[in-house]
C-alpha cells in the first residue's frame, strides 16, 4: 500500500498531487504521469511557502482529481470507508492546512466526510499556474484546514493576481476579514439538493440552520429548478476539457511508458491503456463525444448557454440571499465501490457540487455543510463559518 | 467546352515577434540547434498556462487593415484537437469561432489585368513543431523550436482563376508584410494550402475540389497548380480517373501530386473555446494606436518618391524593404538632396555591401552618419572617393565620419597653388591627351582630370581642379 502522503520533510502543509511541486514527483494520482518530476512549483504552493508554510508532503488524489474523494488512488486499498487524504491528515492534526484542487467537488466531499473545512474560492482569485489541468474553466486551488480561521489564513496567503495565468483577476490580494456580522442576513437552503440527501445529512443541515438562526440569520428553503441543468452542463464542460487536456499523455515525452510495444502505435495505445483508469477513460470518451461535429451545438455549446443561464439565476438569488446552504454530498459515509460504476457514481454525486465549479462562485464546506455565496463573497462565508463555530463553545 | 480553374488559398504567415505567441521563448523559427528554444509551456508539460502576446494581435490587425478587412473588436482563441507527434499538447490553439479579421479584399495585377481577391478571414494561431527523419539511424526526431511560433492564416475566397493570379497575390502579400515588418516572409515562413477545382466556364457550381497542402516555394506552387489543373482536365475530358475530394501532397522532385491517406481530412478537430485565454477586446483606443504605428503601404511610398523625382527602377529597389525607406525618409529630413540620397543608398551602400557578400536588404547604417558623408561630399569637403572610404569605415566599424576623415587625411585638397602645380605638370606629361582635347575630343578632358586627381591622391577639390584645368588648357588653344 502506497502511503497517502509522500513525505517531503516535516512541515505543516499538505499539497495535493494535482499541484506541481518542483523536484518532487507529481502524478495527479495517475500512473500515466508516474516519474514526472516538475521543473517548477504551482504558484499557490510558492505563495504558501512565502507566507511561512512548510510543505510536509504530497497527498494522493483520485486520478486527475476526477473521482469522489480519492478512492481510486492507492490510499484506500483495503480500506472500507472512503476518505480524502488531505482532509484526513488535517482531521488527525498531522498538518495545519492543505492546498487542494477542486474540479468536481472532491475536496468539498472529503471535508464533509472528515469534518474539516475547505473553501473553493471565486474563479480567477487563485492562480491556476501549476495545476495539472483537467477542467480549466472551473477548477480552482482551494484551502483546507481544521477551522474557518486557519482556512481563511491559508486562502489569503495564496490568493491574488498572477501574470502567469491569463484568467487571473487583477486584484493583488483579498481581504477576507471584513465580512459583515451575520445578524440580519438571509440564508436559503436549496430545496432540490436538500431533498436528495440522506436523513443523517438532512439533520446536519437542519442543525446548522438552527445555529444560523441563533446568530440572527433568517433561514428559509428556496427552490432552484436550474440545479439539474447545472449538473449536466458542468459534466459536459468538465469531460470535454479533461479529454482535451489529458490527450497529451502518450508515453513518449514523460510519465509512464508501457514496456510492451513493438511499434509507435503499440507504445501509445499500451501506455494509455495501462496508464489511465476506467473513470478517466470514460470521461475522455464522453468528452470527445460532446465535442464531436454532430454534437457540439446540442451538447457543448448548449452547456455554455446553460452556464450563462445558471450564472444569471444565481446572480438574482444573491440579491435576495446572502448565502445558500446545501449538502456537499448526499451521504455521511461512502463505502468502496466497483470502478465500473465510477462514472455514474461520480456524476450522481456531482449534483451537489457542480454549480460553484460551473459559474465560479465561492463554496465552503464547514461542519458538514456547504455554504455558497456570490462572487468575491468569501469574506461572508468565513464570517458565517467563524460565527457558527463560536456557538459551539 | 471551355473550362475555368477555381482556386482558393490558405496562407500561413509566420509573424515577426520577439517571443512566441503564448510563452516567453524567442519567436523566430530559424534557430540553430533543435529544441534550443523551448520551455515547459511550448513543449506541452502540464501546469503551464498560455499568456497571449499582445504584439501578435497588433500584427494581425495590421495585416487585416492592409487587406481591407473588417477588424472584429471581440475575438477569441479556440482549441483544435488532433493527435500528431509534432503537436506537444495534442491540440493547437487557433481561432475558429471569432477570428480577428473578416471580409477583406485585395487587388492583384497580372498581364491579363486586375483581379479582385476576396479575403474570407484572417485568424491567429500557433505553429506546430517539426519532425525530422534521420535516415542514418532510421528514427524520427521531434524539434519543438517552432511550436507556438505565432502565425496568421489568411483564408481567401475561391477567387483565383489562374496560377499567375496566385503568384501575383503571394508576391503582393510578401512585399506588404516585409515592408510593414509583419513578417520576414523568408523561405518557409510563408506556407500555402491550395484548394483547386475545375468547372465549365460560366458555371456557378464548384467542381470536385482537391487541396494541396503545405507548400512554401512560389515555383512549386505554380508547378503544382499547373499539374493539378492538367490532372483535373484529363479526368473531366478523357475520364482518366474519377476525381474525389481529398488532400494531396506535392512532390517537388517527381513533379506530381500524391493523395495523402485520408486520415487527416476525415479528422474531427473538436473545436471549442480555449478556457485559459480570455476573449480579446480591441477598443477604439487600441485600434487607433495600431493604425498610428502602421507604416505607409509600399504603394503610398512609391507615389511619394515618384513625386520627388525618383525613377521607377530606383523606387522598386527602395520599397523592397522598409528599412531602406526609413533611411531615405530620415536623410530627406536631414536636408540631403534626393538624387544624392538615391545614389548613396542604391549605388554606394549597395556596392560596399556587395563586396562584403551582402545584399542591400541587410543595410544597417545610422542615418546621421550617412547624412554627414553626403553633406561632406556635396560641399566638396571630401571627394566622392574619399566619401566612399569613409562609408566603408562606417559600415565596417561604425566610426565617426569627421574623425575618420581627419585621422586619415581625407579632407579635399583645396590649396590653389599646389593644385596649379599639379595641373601644369599633368598637362606637360600628357601631350597626347592635350592635343586630343584641343582637337575637339572633349573626352580627353576626363583623362587629364583623372590624372590630376591621381597626383593629389584622390583628395583634390574637384571644382578647383576643373576650373584650373580649363583655365590652363584655354591658354594653350
Ligand atoms: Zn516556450
Amino acid at each position: 500500500m502506497k502511503e497517502y502522503i509522500t513525505k517531503i520533510g516535516s512541515g505543516d502543509l499538505a499539497v495535493d498531487d494535482t499541484l506541481l511541486t518542483k523536484g518532487v514527483e507529481t502524478t495527479a494520482g495517475s500512473k500515466i504521469l508516474s516519474g514526472f518530476v516538475p521543473l517548477f512549483s504551482a504558484e499557490a504552493v510558492e505563495r504558501a511557502v512565502k507566507a511561512g508554510y512548510t510543505v510536509s508532503g504530497k497527498t494522493n488524489v483520485g486520478e486527475f482529481g476526477l473521482d469522489l474523494v480519492g478512492e481510486f488512488s492507492n490510499y484506500n486499498d483495503g480500506d472500507e470507508v472512503l476518505r480524502g487524504a488531505a482532509a484526513e491528515l488535517i482531521a488527525k492534526g498531522e498538518v495545519k492546512g492543505a492546498l487542494e484542487v477542486d474540479l468536481n467537488g472532491a475536496p468539498r466531499r472529503a471535508a464533509t466526510l472528515s469534518g474539516t473545512d475547505f473553501i473553493k474560492p471565486t474563479y480567477g482569485t487563485v492562480s491556476r499556474y501549476g495545476i495539472i489541468p483537467c477542467a480549466c474553466s472551473g477548477e480552482q486551488v482551494g484551502a483546507a484546514a481544521a477551522n474557518a480561521a486557519e482556512t481563511k489564513k491559508l486562502l489569503a496567503a495564496v490568493a491574488g493576481h498572477d501574470g502567469k495565468d491569463g484568467t487571473s483577476l487583477p486584484a493583488e490580494a483579498y481581504d477576507y476579514s471584513c465580512g459583515k456580522e451575520p445578524a440580519g442576513m438571509k440564508a436559503g437552503i436549496i430545496t432540490q439538493l436538500f431533498e436528495l440527501a440522506s436523513e443523517e445529512t438532512k439533520a446536519v443541515i437542519k442543525g446548522y440552520a438552527e445555529k444560523l438562526k441563533a446568530l440572527g440569520v433568517s433561514v428559509e428553503e428556496v427552490s432552484v429548478e436550474e440545479i439539474a441543468a447545472a449538473q449536466s452542463a458542468w459534466q459536459i464542460l468538465m469531460a470535454a476539457e479533461t479529454c482535451n487536456n489529458v490527450s497529451r499523455y502518450d508515453g513518449v515525452k514523460f510519465g509512464y511508458r508501457t514496456p510492451n510495444y513493438k511499434n509507435i502505435d503499440e507504445l501509445y495505445i499500451g501506455s494509455r491503456t495501462e496508464g489511465m483508469n476506467l473513470l478517466t477513460k470514460t470521461t475522455v470518451l464522453y468528452g470527445s463525444d460532446v465535442l464531436s461535429k454532430g454534437r457540439y451545438f446540442t451538447c457543448y455549446d448548449k452547456a455554455l448557454k446553460v452556464r450563462r443561464v445558471v450564472a444569471e439565476r444565481f446572480g438574482e438569488l444573491f440579491k435576495t440571499y446572502d448565502l445558500l446552504l446545501a449538502p456537499a454530498c448526499g451521504k455521511t459515509e461512502y463505502k468502496k465501490y466497483d470502478i465500473t460504476r465510477a462514472f455514474e457514481t461520480v456524476y450522481g454525486e456531482s449534483v451537489f457540487t457542480a454549480v460553484p465549479n460551473l459559474i465560479g462562485i465561492p463554496a465552503m464546506v464547514t461542519k458538514g455543510v456547504q455554504l455558497m455565496a456570490g462572487h468575491f463573497e468569501e469574506k461572508t462565508l468565513f464570517k458565517i463559518a467563524e460565527s457558527a463555530e463560536g456557538t459551539d463553545k | 467546352m471551355k473550362y475555368e480553374i477555381v482556386i482558393g488559398l490558405e496562407t500561413h504567415v509566420e509573424l515577426n515577434t520577439r517571443s512566441k505567441i503564448f510563452c516567453a521563448c524567442g519567436g523566430h523559427s530559424s534557430h540553430g540547434e533543435p529544441n534550443d528554444c523551448v520551455c515547459p509551456a511550448c513543449c506541452g508539460m502540464p501546469g503551464m498556462l498560455p499568456v497571449t502576446n499582445k504584439r501578435v494581435v497588433e500584427l494581425a490587425v495590421m495585416a487585416g487593415l492592409m487587406l481591407n478587412c473588417e477588424i472584429n473588436r471581440y475575438t477569441t482563441f479556440d482549441k483544435k484537437s488532433y493527435y500528431y507527434p509534432d503537436l506537444p499538447c495534442a491540440y493547437q490553439v487557433t481561432q475558429w469561432f471569432h477570428p480577428i479579421c473578416t471580409n477583406g479584399l485585395v487587388e492583384v495585377q497580372t498581364k491579363n489585368g486586375t483581379a479582385k481577391i476576396g479575403i474570407k478571414q484572417i485568424h491567429m494561431e500557433e505553429d506546430a513543431g517539426k519532425l525530422v527523419h534521420d535516415d542514418w539511424s532510421d528514427t524520427t526526431l521531434v524539434d519543438f523550436n517552432r511550436t507556438s511560433v505565432p502565425l496568421i492564416e489568411i483564408v481567401s475566397r475561391p477567387d483565383f482563376r489562374s496560377a499567375e493570379e496566385v503568384l501575383a497575390y503571394l508576391e503582393k502579400l510578401k512585399a506588404m508584410f516585409r515592408f510593414a515588418n509583419i513578417s520576414e516572409c523568408e523561405e518557409g515562413a510563408m506556407r500555402c494550402d491550395v484548394n483547386i477545382s475545375i468547372r465549365p466556364e460560366g458555371s456557378t457550381e464548384l467542381g470536385v475540389r482537391t487541396e494541396i497542402k503545405n507548400m512554401s516555394s512560389l515555383s512549386s506552387i505554380e508547378r503544382a497548380i499547373k499539374y493539378e489543373t492538367a490532372r483535373h482536365m484529363d479526368a473531366i475530358e478523357r475520364q482518366t480517373e474519377v476525381l474525389v475530394q481529398e488532400t494531396r501532397r506535392w512532390d517537388d522532385i517527381k513533379g506530381k501530386t500524391f493523395s495523402m491517406r485520408n486520415k487527416e481530412t476525415a479528422a474531427d478537430y473538436r473545436y471549442f473555446p480555449d478556457p485559459n485565454i480570455m476573449p480579446i477586446v480591441i477598443d477604439d483606443e487600441w485600434l487607433e494606436k495600431i493604425k498610428a504605428d502602421m507604416p505607409a503601404s509600399p504603394e503610398e511610398k512609391a507615389a511619394e518618391y515618384r513625386a520627388l523625382g525618383v525613377s521607377d527602377k530606383e523606387i522598386e529597389l527602395l520599397i523592397s524593404k522598409r528599412n531602406l525607406c526609413d533611411l531615405f525618409d530620415e536623410l530627406l529630413m536631414k536636408g540631403c538632396n534626393v538624387q544624392d540620397i538615391v545614389s548613396w543608398i542604391l549605388t554606394e551602400c549597395a556596392g560596399v555591401l556587395r563586396k562584403k557578400g551582402q545584399v542591400l536588404d541587410e543595410l544597417s547604417i545610422p542615418a546621421e552618419k550617412l547624412a554627414r558623408i553626403i553633406a561632406m561630399t556635396a560641399s566638396n569637403e571630401v571627394t566622392r572617393g574619399a566619401g566612399r572610404k569613409i562609408l566603408v569605415a562606417v559600415l565596417d566599424d561604425d566610426v565617426d565620419p569627421d574623425k575618420f576623415c581627419e585621422e586619415n587625411n581625407l579632407a579635399a585638397q583645396g590649396d590653389e597653388s599646389l593644385i596649379n602645380d599639379v595641373v601644369k605638370k599633368v598637362i606637360e606629361e600628357n601631350p597626347g591627351a592635350v592635343n586630343d582635347y584641343l582637337g575637339g575630343k572633349t573626352k580627353a578632358f576626363q583623362a587629364l582630370f583623372g590624372g590630376c586627381m591621381k597626383q593629389l591622391r584622390g583628395n583634390g577639390d574637384p571644382a578647383i581642379i576643373r576650373a584650373q584645368l580649363e583655365n590652363e588648357l584655354a591658354k594653350l588653344s
